[in-house]
């Protein structure tokens, strides 16, 4: 598409269309864990409640996921900068560790299997497993996306664009909103 | 009165801004093949019949359905074999030849009827035809910013509704629990014969159905926010603009919770956890579930459901606002005070859901807190009737069906509004909860007033959809009819409530207080029958006059201010086929300076300038 046309169409914005898009899809899903948190505060005050120690490897995860954004933000830097070599290697890396990030929740949940708190047990279990299962979901939109950021850059040839710059932005964006959802779900967890 | 003279092709070359939209090729993506033109079309035209015909098409069934139990509620004694042919199994025919309908088929109907008229007609048919054809049209953009997430949404939207299709013939029935889906029916496959499959199949659909309301919603915010035309402020936009665009945050905000909701079911049903159930025996079986909370659920699911009804009412207003004005030959009255009162009417509404739980064991001090906010709205609401009222005053009104639709809308939403004072208050609820009250006041105020502003809209905007006009005396006699029929089935119901009649039961003629009641029903039912093959006329109108009807002669028919009468008669892809107009006014001068209307691309004159400036 050319860009001269965007450019003059966007009168009135500062802020590409598809990335106000990818905005107002965050917020569909910020609500969408809001109201399971609520869910969670509103049925824990109820009482029936089992306490139970949250796997270690949730903890760090955290790690990993911050970790990830920051090699995929360094792989976009070094995009803009012209260095094709550690953008893609970065990327590269930054994939790996998403996969990390997804593994490393799967062993999560089978630690919390492992000291008897099951899925099918008392809810306070069961909401960590679907909070965290949809949240690691929602992550694999994230993971899509990388995949196809690997396809542009190995196959394409390396050139910046403006529609290569759109799309790593809308990359970035959503996998920092997801490291942001998951600092924000273990917060809660922790703090409740 | 006047006339301005404008050529609107003069006009968008000189004043309009060239966005190079035609120096590309895009006959290869758009409208060259059959299947792109008209099925896996990328264009907010075509979308929009689509999800129209779609809607329609939901219409007849959810209707239908509701013929159907009108007759067991109105004719309990008599025979219904001869819809065995239509509905086999459920209707068993005795010796004697009477044919009963099966009660738990019954249930399945009005909880088919429901989910079908909110969701599918009154959610997708209403805001998903409007928001596709007018915001790109009315905003002055080429189409919407996502054309392909916009083709996803109808696909979604297509995929959910044969979902829903299926598991009305499966063996055991679809869902029976009502539309809102209440645990423990929702979340025990073994709770009823439609709690089963049918549960399933009605959970699969949703979820697609929520997938396409935030696809198209994604859009239709982003349109409206970023591709609006030079000169289109958010303070010229049209009414209706202002509408869609609060309805699609509304929808962004609400439906996710529901599909939280919707996701904790699930799991209940398949992976044994005990979100909303607790403690159940079934068939003199303990279950395995404990600690759940049922009261949760209506949490969630009302968080989305009263969000809802304003994603369905604020369209209907949008439209009406636009209908009336046009045809009143009158700016708005209050445009402003009609936009603040949208954006009133949208942040209270997430904030009074637990008026529909006053029953449901919620801490009375707790209800008060609804009770204040629910009685709040009808503050923004008169705002809006007021405002309507006084359009129409002195205005030069022009009876034609898309008007008589508006004016409608206006006599429901005060008659369907005023009972909702009555059950807002936690205290009235006690005895009216649950009853035919509530049933009628649901009824006119957002369904009947919500269709009559879909039906203003169409006729309104056939014109623009199809360059031809729908049959007006068969407009005027769906209208008549419509109206009386609406308050002949609804209003009895209100004595009905009062009288205490539970609303979703089977019969009531061997109930000792209900039996009196037997010639009101009667009296519903034939009112319903009636009405509903009025809608049948309305629906041989629709698509005899899409190849019959009278031709469009010139771009702007009702002699409207909106960018759309500036296109060309039949949509061609990209809206307009040189420049985007560029926009220079509101969209309510009529009646200006002695001036008939001024359409928006008309630039000021230069005592207008004048006067404008003034003002700073």
């Amino acid at each position: 598409m050319d860009l001269s046309v965007k450019k003059e169409r966007r009168y009135h914005s500062k802020i590409h269309p598809h990335k106000f898009a990818l905005w107002a899809g965050c917020a569909s899903i910020v609500m969408l864990f809001a109201a399971l948190t609520s869910a969670y505060i509103v049925r824990k005050a109820a009482g029936n409640w089992l306490e139970f120690k949250l796997p270690v490897q949730f903890f760090y995860n955290t790690i990993v996921i911050i970790g990830s954004s920051i090699t995929l933000q360094a792989s976009y830097y070094f995009f803009k900068k012209g260095n094709a070599q550690l953008y893609r290697s970065l990327l590269v890396v930054s994939f790996i560790l998403g996969m990390v990030f997804l593994g490393m929740q799967y062993s999560g949940w089978l630690a919390m299997e492992s000291i008897g708190v099951e899925l099918a047990g008392n809810p306070s279990g069961s909401f960590v497993y679907v909070i965290s299962g949809l949240h690691a979901a929602h992550l694999l939109g994230g993971i899509a996306a990388m995949i196809v950021a690997l396809v542009h850059a190995f196959v394409l040839k390396y050139k910046v664009t403006n529609q290569r710059k759109l799309r790593f932005e809308m990359t970035l964006t959503y996998w920092h909103f997801m490291g942001i959802l998951w600092i924000y779900l273990l917060l809660f967890f922790v703090l409740q | 009165m006047s006339v301005v003279n404008y050529d609107e092709d003069v006009l968008i070359k000189e004043q309009g801004f060239d966005d190079h939209f035609h120096d590309h090729h895009h006959g290869d993506k758009y409208q060259s093949g059959f299947i792109t033109k008209y099925i896996f079309s990328q264009d907010h035209k075509m979308i929009a019949k689509q999800f129209l015909i779609t809607g329609m098409m939901w219409a007849i069934i959810g209707a239908g359905m509701s013929i159907i139990f009108r007759l067991q509620l109105g004719f309990p004694e008599d025979s219904l074999a001869w819809l065995k042919p239509l509905l086999g199994k459920w209707i068993t025919v005795n010796d004697a030849g009477i044919g009963t309908l099966a009660p738990e088929f019954y249930y399945a109907l009005v909880t088919m009827h429901g989910t079908i008229l909110v969701f599918f007609v009154l959610t997708a048919g209403l805001s998903g035809t409007f928001s596709n054809l007018l915001i790109p049209l009315q905003v002055g953009a080429r189409d919407m910013a996502s054309p392909l997430l916009n083709m996803l949404s109808y696909w979604f939207f297509f995929t959910a509704g044969i979902i829903m299709f299926c598991s009305l013939f499966l063996s055991t029935g679809p869902f029976a629990g009502g539309w809102t889906a209440y645990p423990p029916l929702s979340a025990l496959p073994q709770a009823s014969d439609g709690s089963g499959a049918g549960m399933t199949m009605w959970v699969a659909s949703l979820v697609l159905f929520v997938v396409s309301v935030l696809l198209g919603g994604i859009n239709y915010i982003t349109t409206v926010l970023n591709l609006r035309t030079k000169g289109m402020t958010m303070w010229r936009m049209p009414l209706t603009i202002w509408a869609f665009l609060i309805t699609a945050i509304l929808g962004l905000l609400s439906f996710p919770v529901l599909v939280s909701a919707l996701f904790l079911v699930m799991f209940d049903r398949g992976l044994g956890t005990s979100f909303f159930l607790s403690e159940i025996f079934i068939g003199g079986e303990a279950l395995n579930h404990v600690g759940g909370s049922p009261v949760l659920y209506q949490h969630l699911f009302w968080f989305l459901g009263h969000p809802e009804v304003y994603i369905i009412i604020l369209p209907a207003m949008g439209l009406t606002s636009e209908v009336l004005s046009v045809h009143a030959r009158k700016p708005i009255f209050g445009y402003k005070a009609m936009v603040f009162s949208i954006l009133a009417i949208a942040f209270l509404s997430f904030i009074v859901w637990a008026h529909h739980m006053f029953m449901s064991g919620v801490n009375p001090f707790i209800s008060n807190f609804f009770v204040i906010f629910t009685l709040i709205i009808a503050v923004p609401s008169a705002v809006k009737v007021f405002n309507w009222i006084a359009t129409l005053y002195g205005g030069n009104i022009r009876f034609v069906s898309a008007m008589l639709f508006a004016i409608g809308f206006v006599s429901l939403f005060i008659s369907g509004g005023l009972t909702g004072i009555f059950l807002g208050n936690a205290a009235i609820d006690i005895q009216m909860h649950d009853t035919y009250f509530v049933v009628a006041h649901f009824h006119i105020v957002m369904g009947i007033a919500a269709f009559f502003g879909m039906f203003a809209g169409i006729y309104h905007w056939f014109p623009k959809m199809y360059g031809r006009f729908m049959n007006e005396t068969l407009g005027r006699i769906h209208f008549w009819g419509t109206m009386i029929g609406a308050y002949a089935i609804f209003w009895p119901m209100h004595y009905l409530g009062m009288a205490g009649v539970p609303r979703r039961y089977y019969r009531f003629d061997n109930f000792d207080t209900f039996s009196h009641f037997g010639q009101m029903n009667q009296f519903i039912t034939i009112a319903a029958i009636i009405v509903f093959f009025l809608q049948i006329l309305f629906v041989v109108n629709f698509f005899v006059s899409i190849w019959k009807g009278k031709r469009v002669a010139t771009k702007n028919p009702w002699g409207a201010t909106t960018l759309e009468w500036t296109t060309p008669i039949d949509g061609i892809h990209g809206n307009w086929p040189g420049n985007i107009p560029a926009v220079h006014r509101w969209a309510y001068d009529y009646g200006k300076d002695g001036v008939e209307f001024i359409p928006q691309i008309v630039p000021l004159t230069e005592k207008e300038k004048e006067n404008a400036e003034d003002l700073h």
